[in-house]
């Protein structure tokens, strides 16, 4: 009786003190930086060593240069599972410690941002994600989604498709099948795929996978019957393990089945082992572990015990996506440091560095980088930067390049891309800027 | 001492029969909705948007389950599904009419919500029980697929997202991105208490009498003259009003865009979770149940925090459902019938004060 009435007056007290809990702001000299992660949950296998590239590149920053021009990253994880309200709610709590720049990590939590992000002058990057339509500047000042877009992604897709089949000419006829996670992150590329459909005349049927993807029997008996020539899968989580396994037990030449650049990572093909090699994804930077970036890394944290995952698991696709991720970030900020001083910036400062990033070759020789990564220029018009493609294929042990950079369909996507933007800005009440008025 | 009615003389009827009868009740009651109304002043950003307007806009889901299954005793798992629909409806309205006014935009989108749990509502002539949860959970599947399936829903945006559109009313912004948290807060708390305050009419009327005969024995209360189809439709309808004006609001004025996904099984179970805990058949329980369902998983994120434990976020997480599900279970021993129940002894507890004989 005793204990009972204790814990019902804790919880009552935890009720009413819970939300106050904030730890205090961020200090003067450094920058903050949300760190919107799932750890756990249906997409942690794809979620963990995403969280521990970012965490491994501003720790190295902070390291073994002092931070940017000696102001320090401040970084904090929270948890969202891959949910847009938990998101939401990280969002939410962490703007208090005042953050310049968040790296969403879901499309789903983007599309929630996009409309905060003006209000609250944060910088919103979604590094290859997000909403495609946000890459026309004019129209989504604070988003950010370069390298690169899923629209150009399909349409580079859809290009390597006509290589291999010796031609464009060739596309006529052919069956395409795309396999999407049922969320707007995996219905991006539809309306992109569909267009060139009607262009090169091929067949494409469109086939969802509701979250979180672990059941797609259906899916694949679907996909056999139709027997397709190649198969496109937009997955994320554990989806992407089970269409990798479903793909190899139907016996679908494998060579054949090409994920986007979320649905290629070590941990969604090892599962099924044998099974998946030949499997072949999109990328838009270079996998493994031989950079010099990634020695610094080893350096400076993991000798010293403060890696944030296993040694092993560095090089890994998605480790590389956001070691890149956050050194655009990083980058971005010291470009805006260069025009504005060296302290703690504001988010309008470091949106400015973000419009007139430019990562030359030079540069990333520097950052220890090269080869990892093409160039990438931002513009106030094209926020998607001049991302290339590129496709990687799966031997069994490890991921190799086995296409040149691919060039998207930029005369097809981008007038698609800024009607998508006139009327996803419309219905923000948003108006168009001028690009020519900006400094 | 304090809570006592001695000396109180209901004189009247009216007096008899109020909500509140007793003065101390009124007394609490009218601090708590001054206190909501002083909240903007004093809370910060974070508080307002992510803690409670998502908690007054759950609480009115919770009340509108409450009605359904705490009170008509009909079991439904497909509160997200009439949740959606309110979302829906109140999206195609207010981009269609532009001019309509929002706050009439969520009645209506609550009117059609109510029209469609009517239709699916049908099914509990004949099927009771559990197995009337399994045909609301095909409610919950089929709208959910239908909003997913047809693009005409989301004005054929290729993400399948819905957006709210900035809004004003009288001139205040209400709802996009530019409306201030603490307006959006206004206007949520507006609607709970109208609706709370109907709710709780409604339950001490002949509505809420022939809702509970039907509960709590459907045969009898056949015989004594209460007809089940019309009670039983009623209770679903005016269930899912409130449940659709919850899911437009939960889109228009807490997430400000949502796909189908905020709206699955997840959330069906959510806040019939809610209910239960809170307490079955209460109007204060699904407040109790909502805060707790709430803020309990917050507290418990923020706590190691401020004990100055630094603890990975996975930890922090896993912890967090391992400690929520053992408060659930515990409070489910102690009192299975639910936070209001403990509030009900808390007060008969004070009645006898410092005296218990």
């Amino acid at each position: 009786m005793k204990v009972r009435t204790l814990l019902i007056g804790a919880l009552a007290i935890a009720l009413a003190a819970g939300p106050l809990a904030l730890s205090a702001l961020a200090q003067d000299k450094s920058i903050f930086i949300p760190l919107l992660v799932y750890r756990t949950g249906a997409y942690a296998p794809n979620g963990i060593p995403s969280a521990n590239g970012f965490n491994d590149y501003f720790n190295l920053i902070n390291e073994r240069d002092g931070g940017i021009n000696g102001i320090k990253i401040v970084f904090e994880e929270c948890e969202t599972q891959y949910d847009t309200k938990q998101g939401v709610e990280c969002y939410e709590r962490l703007k208090a410690k005042k953050p310049v720049l968040v790296n969403p990590f879901s499309t789903g939590i983007t599309y929630q941002l996009i409309p905060k992000a003006s209000v609250d002058k944060v910088v919103i990057h979604s590094a290859g994600y997000g909403m495609t339509a946000s890459a026309d500047g004019r129209w989504f000042p604070w988003v950010f989604n370069f390298p690169m877009t899923y629209w150009s992604q399909a349409s580079a897709f859809v290009k390597y498709v006509g290589a291999q089949e010796g031609g464009m000419d060739k596309l006529k006829g052919k069956k395409l099948v795309h396999v999407y996670h049922n969320s707007p992150y995996g219905k991006e590329a539809n309306p992109t795929l569909e267009t060139l459909a009607k262009q090169f005349g091929f067949e494409l049927t469109l086939l969802a996978v509701d979250h979180p993807g672990q059941e797609q029997k259906s899916t694949w008996l679907q996909i056999r019957r139709i027997n397709p020539n190649w198969i496109y899968i937009s997955g994320w989580g554990v989806m992407n393990q089970v269409a990798v396994k479903e793909a190899a037990s139907i016996g679908f030449k494998m060579d054949h089945v090409v994920g986007n650049w979320w649905t290629g990572t070590e941990v969604d093909v090892i599962p099924a082992g044998d099974g998946a090699k030949g499997y072949k994804s999109m990328n838009f930077h270079a996998p493994g572990a031989g950079f010099k970036v990634h020695q610094d890394i080893f350096k400076h944290l993991y000798d010293k015990g403060n890696g944030a995952g296993r040694r092993d698991g560095i090089g890994e696709v998605l480790y590389n996506r956001t070691i890149i991720n956050a050194m655009l970030d990083t980058e971005a900020i010291r470009l805006a440091m260069t025009k504005f001083g060296n302290k703690a910036l504001t988010g309008e400062e470091v949106r400015w560095g973000m419009e007139n990033l430019n990562i030359t070759e030079k540069r990333l020789e520097e950052l220890g980088m090269k080869g990892i990564m093409r160039p990438l220029r931002v513009t106030c018009e094209n926020h998607e930067g001049n991302g290339l493609a590129l496709v990687q294929q799966w031997d069994g042990k490890k991921w190799n390049v086995v296409s040149d950079w691919i060039e998207p369909m930029r005369e097809i996507v981008r007038p698609k891309l800024e009607e998508a933007a006139v009327a996803e800005g419309g219905k923000l009440g948003y108006t168009k800027r001028d690009c020519s008025k900006e400094k | 001492m304090i809570y006592r009615e001695a000396g109180q003389f209901k004189t009247t009827y009216g007096s008899d029969q109020a909500i509140f009868p007793i003065l101390q009740d009124r007394i609490f009651v009218g601090l708590v909705l001054v206190a909501a109304a002083l909240v903007p002043l004093v809370a910060d950003e974070y508080w307002l948007q992510a803690i409670l307007i998502p908690f007054l806009i759950y609480a009115l889901a919770a009340l509108g389950l409450n009605l359904l299954t705490g009170y008509a005793g009909q079991l439904s798992l497909g509160t997200g599904g009439f949740m959606a629909v309110g979302a829906y409806s109140a999206f195609k309205l207010t981009t269609a009419f532009p001019a309509l006014n929002i706050l009439v935009v969520f009645l209506l989108s609550g009117l059609i919500a109510a029209g469609v749990g009517l239709v699916f509502g049908v099914p509990s002539l004949r099927i009771k029980g559990f197995y009337l949860a399994v045909a609301t959970l095909a409610a919950q599947f089929f709208l959910i697929w239908l909003f997913n399936k047809v693009a005409w829903f989301v004005n054929y945006a290729p993400s399948g997202t819905i957006t709210a559109p900035p809004r004003t009313v009288l001139g205040v912004m209400v709802t996009g991105p530019q409306s201030s948290a603490g307006v959006r807060y206004f206007v949520a708390l507006g609607f709970v208490v109208v609706f709370a305050l109907v709710a709780k009419n409604l339950v001490r009327g002949r509505i809420g009498r022939s809702w509970m005969a039907i509960r709590d024995r459907d045969i009898a209360a056949e015989i004594i003259g209460v007809r089940p189809l019309q009670t039983k439709l009623l209770a679903f309808g005016v269930s899912s009003f409130y449940c659709g004006i919850a899911g437009a609001e939960l889109v228009f004025l807490y997430l400000g865009s949502a796909e189908t996904l905020a709206f699955d099984i997840g959330l069906s179970f959510l806040v019939l979770f809610m209910v239960i805990i809170g307490g079955l058949g209460s109007v204060l329980g699904s407040f109790l149940g909502a805060a707790f369902i709430m803020l309990v998983p917050i507290f418990l994120t923020n706590a190691p925090h401020t004990l100055g434990l630094n603890l990975p976020v996975a930890l922090q997480k896993q912890m967090e459902l391992m400690v929520f599900g053992g408060l659930i279970i515990f409070f489910l021993i102690v009192e299975p019938q639910g936070l209001a129940r403990l509030w009900q002894i808390t007060k008969e507890k004070l009645r006898l004060w410092p005296f218990p004989h």
